[in-house]
């Protein structure tokens, strides 16, 4: 495993230099995972682009940095810590770069990034010499590059393709040329095969297309704007709609609308937005209407931290709102596990005819991953799984018509959509009775919160609980849901390859909770740490309601806005296992 | 063909004797056989408040929502189905106080739907509580020495932020206000009736007396031609709005109409599923 980062201010193409890095590491052959620090403004700010990459899959940040790009001295200050010896700083001349004390064993490889740029073209192309100077340190074949400059500028023109190719052969070229002693990384092993990079908001955005669904509704929030984008660029080829709404109550209430006269949607937002859609959500599960909500989790409360990690809107997912009101939650954790979810939820929420939210995080959402291409797939759109009448049906029903909210043992009704004949109803969000005519009656007020809580039920049958990668035996389980699982699973692979019997448990659906799925799963391990990026311990705490954590269950939390490392993880082992002196 | 019965529902009505909001409701089932529509294929979204009640006693398809947010409902609505006859009812309340946004926002999307606003200038529901379109000095329980605030006036609103059809209607014309609807029903974008709608309970200044006596109607109006904006916004500053009829008709394209690739057979008809072709497109493009 690689790790590979730049850093500079904000608007100096940051993202284009590791998506161009990211996407010719990919063909060549390398999983890649990437991941970006930036701050909430366009211009200016330190902002780094990290890429992992290896011959395996790859799902989690690490803070180890091989060869570390600097485009300003700041970049060598604020990340010469992560690099060790043996590592090395590419950085631009143009600001006369050093090493600060205690650097020894790094190798500083200066090259004239800016003047190259200027020599083909304008200064900003130095983050083009800076691609062609790393694949040179890496001593990668330079054809990859190639397809990444075309498929990046190839609109802009053959005279842009020509002076950013140019600038990548240069920093090439002057690296192998004049630097004397290129350091050597040992790179892994490539895995060749057909992949793409991605990231967990495009798959999800995919997953729903794949899914059925045809209209979104929402308003631009960092980090979930790019589900927006995504479906955008393709719903003018299937017919769908996306609305940019005047603000999260306006983007919910029309995909509800959308969702009670017969169409899959859904919005996709940030904890500012969830908090908004609150009062519609109940809305949804109590006039038994289907929608999807994405959470794109960021650092809350408030406008919080807009750029950072945050897995601290679980209790608003399961109980925001007032009243209670049936809803299910999944929680992907990979970018499959995003896309699957994108798909699975609209067949969920219309055969239970209730709200949907997927628990997203900023990590999830926006780091990339290289997996393999045919691996986007999805097992046999269901049909429309909801109960929905014929007209025929509807016809023969007689008096006293059509009982859209009839009480049945799994708590669906069936449903009619605008446009069937004798299938007019009331979709109300006040109490009602079987035939949705509003009724305070206390008799029926129960029947009707039974029925409606009944739907859920069956969720544990329709879809993973949680999920497990290694031994049900195992001297520490670590748990954990989004992006922070991705983490967890990279530390059980490591460990598992030191012969260490540990797990990793993600949860794949929050509400309802998989308490038994929860219990089996980690009845056997000696010690449960539950891994996540929360002051509160909001993971812990619904294993503690529902009955799952004992004696045995710790807990991991940051909250500092930096997503989890595997580095985290192995610091914290450590810690617990010297008090009890078991020896790793 | 429907007639109005086919409209009703058997539920009785929760309004109190003599509310303005049964005059808007048979004239909406009026102009709802008149314009041809069917149960089956109407939908109303309704809010909160007195004239939120109004769905349950129309036969169609009704939803019934949060306060303040009919209008982002019914565009929801109306994108799922374009065939469908979208009627959205609410109270001055949730039109001009807490879905105020979604009034002006929906205004500039012009979607194909029929907004009826019961006016009544008063909170009803909640016993009797000064509304945004409440007159200044007017004494409620929540302004007991008197509003000190300015009204909405929604007509001029409306006008400003681009509507391509406005119209006033009150509750005891019915035979203006039936064609009103009608009118703006086959009106191809956004349409606003604002109805004066006497609450006989809690206000006890706007009353039918007051409307009968005051009301200048432009549809009897030969010099009035409702296609000018700049002449529309001078007759209501110089009428304080106090008019019925059609304010302002404008040229208008309905939002369903100007979305790229969004036409033919309505979502809400169409299979699940995806084309196995768009598909490898998609992933090839990754």
């Amino acid at each position: 495993m690689i790790s590979w980062k730049i850093g500079g201010e904000q608007g100096e193409g940051i993202d284009s230099t590791g998506d161009m890095l990211a996407g010719a590491l990919n063909a060549i052959g390398y999983y890649v995972y990437g991941y970006k620090t930036f701050a909430s403004r366009i211009k200016g700010g330190h902002t780094t682009y990290k890429i992992r990459f290896s011959g395996q899959p790859v799902e989690s940040a690490a803070i180890r940095t091989d060869l570390l790009v600097a485009l300003d001295q700041n970049t060598i200050m604020l990340n010469i810590g992560e690099v060790p010896a043996g590592g090395c700083v590419l950085a631009d001349t143009s600001f006369k770069p050093a090493l600060p004390v205690g650097s020894e064993g790094i190798s500083l490889v200066p090259v004239p990034l800016t003047e190259i740029a200027k020599r083909f073209g304008r200064p900003v192309m130095r983050n083009m010499a800076a691609v062609g100077a790393s694949a040179a340190i890496f001593r990668l074949p330079l054809e990859p590059f190639m397809n990444e400059v075309k498929r990046r500028f190839a609109r802009k023109g053959t005279e842009i393709v020509e002076a950013n190719w140019n600038t990548v052969q240069e920093g090439y070229r002057y690296v192998q040329e004049h630097i004397a002693d290129v350091p050597v990384l040992n790179l892994p092993n490539a895995s060749p095969a057909d992949r793409m990079v991605i990231t967990g908001n495009t798959a999800l955005a995919l997953g729903a297309l794949a899914g059925g669904c045809r209209i979104f509704c929402g308003y631009p929030i960092t980090p979930a704007t790019d589900i927006m984008e995504t479906l955008i660029e393709w719903f003018p080829r299937v017919g769908g709609a996306v609305v940019q709404f005047e603000d999260e109550l306006s983007s919910i209430m029309a995909a509800i609308g959308a969702g009670f006269a017969g169409v899959r949607a859904m919005t996709a937002t940030s904890g500012p937005g969830l908090s908004l859609m609150q009062e519609a959500i109940g809305l949804a599960s109590m006039a038994e209407i289907p929608v999807v909500v994405v959470d794109a989790q960021r650092a809350g409360p408030s406008t919080g931290m807009a750029t950072k990690d945050e897995q601290s809107d679980l209790m608003a997912l399961i109980y925001g709102g007032h009243g209670e009101g049936p809803r299910v939650v999944l929680a992907p954790s990979s970018v499959h596990e995003a896309f699957a979810d994108g798909f699975e939820a609209f067949n969920l929420a219309d055969s239970l005819q209730t709200p949907v939210l997927i628990a997203s995080d900023l990590s999830l959402g926006l780091n990339t991953q290289g997996i393999d291409r045919a691996s986007l797939q999805w097992r046999g759109l269901a049909v429309d799984a909801s109960r929905r009448m014929s007209v025929d049906e509807l016809g023969g029903l007689g008096q006293p018509g059509f009982e859209r909210y009839r009480i049945t043992h799994t708590g669906i009704s069936p449903r009619s959509v605008p446009g069937q004949k004798f299938g007019q109803y009331l979709a109300t969000g006040s109490e009602h009775n079987t035939f949705g005519k509003v009724t305070e009656n206390p008799t029926n007020r129960q029947a009707m919160m039974d029925k409606r809580w009944r739907k859920l039920n069956d969720v544990h049958h329709m879809r993973p609980g949680l999920q497990v990668q290694g031994p049900m035996r195992a001297e520490i389980a670590l748990v954990a849901i989004g992006a922070t699982a991705g983490v967890v699973r990279d530390v059980q692979r490591q460990l598992a390859e030191e012969g260490r019997a540990v797990s990793a448990i993600w949860v794949r659906t929050l509400a309802p909770f998989p308490v038994e799925l929860a219990q089996r799963a980690m009845a056997e391990a000696d010690r449960v740490i539950v891994v996540e990026q929360n002051a509160t311990g909001q993971l812990m705490t619904l294993l503690r309601q529902h009955g799952v954590a004992d004696a045995r269950f710790s807990s991991l939390l940051k909250y500092d806005g930096i997503p989890f490392t595997t580095e985290d993880v192995f610091v914290y082992l450590k810690t617990l296992r010297a008090p009890t002196g078991v020896t790793g | 063909m429907a007639t109005p019965a086919d409209f009703k529902t058997g539920e009785k009505s929760w309004w109190c004797p003599g509310c303005g909001d049964f005059g808007v409701l048979a004239a909406m089932q009026k102009a709802l056989v008149a314009v041809g529509a069917q149960p089956e294929t109407t939908v109303i979204v309704a809010g909160i408040g007195c004239s939120g009640k109004i769905g349950n006693y129309v036969n169609s398809y009704n939803l019934h929502v949060t306060h303040g947010r009919t209008l982002p409902a019914a565009m929801g609505v109306k994108l799922a189905n374009p065939k469908l006859t979208v009627l959205v009812a609410g109270g001055d309340g949730d039109a001009y106080a807490i879905g105020m946004g979604h009034f002006l926002h929906t205004i500039r999307r012009n979607p194909d739907v029929t907004y009826i606003v019961m006016d009544n200038h008063i909170y009803g529901l909640t016993k009797g509580q000064t509304s945004p379109t409440s007159a200044r000095g007017f004494r409620t329980h929540t302004s007991p020495s008197g509003n000190i605030e300015q009204p909405v006036r929604p007509l001029m609103l409306a006008l400003s932020a681009g509507a391509t059809y406005i119209a006033q209607g009150f509750s005891s014309w019915q035979g203006q206000l039936a064609h009103l609807i009608e009118d703006a029903i086959r009106h191809p974008g956004f349409s606003l009736v604002n109805v004066l709608s006497p609450c006989v309970t809690y206000n006890k200044e706007d009353t039918y007396d007051l409307y009968k006596s005051s009301l200048f109607n432009l549809d009897e109006d030969a010099t009035y031609q409702p296609g000018d904006r700049a002449a529309a916004f001078s007759r209501l500053v110089e009428l304080d709005e106090m008019v019925t009829g059609v304010i302002f008709r404008g040229d208008s394209e309905p939002y369903h109409t100007k979305i790229p690739g969004f036409g033919g057979v309505p979502l809400a008809e169409q299979p699940l599923g995806l084309d196995d072709g768009i598909w490898r497109e998609i992933v090839a493009n990754l």
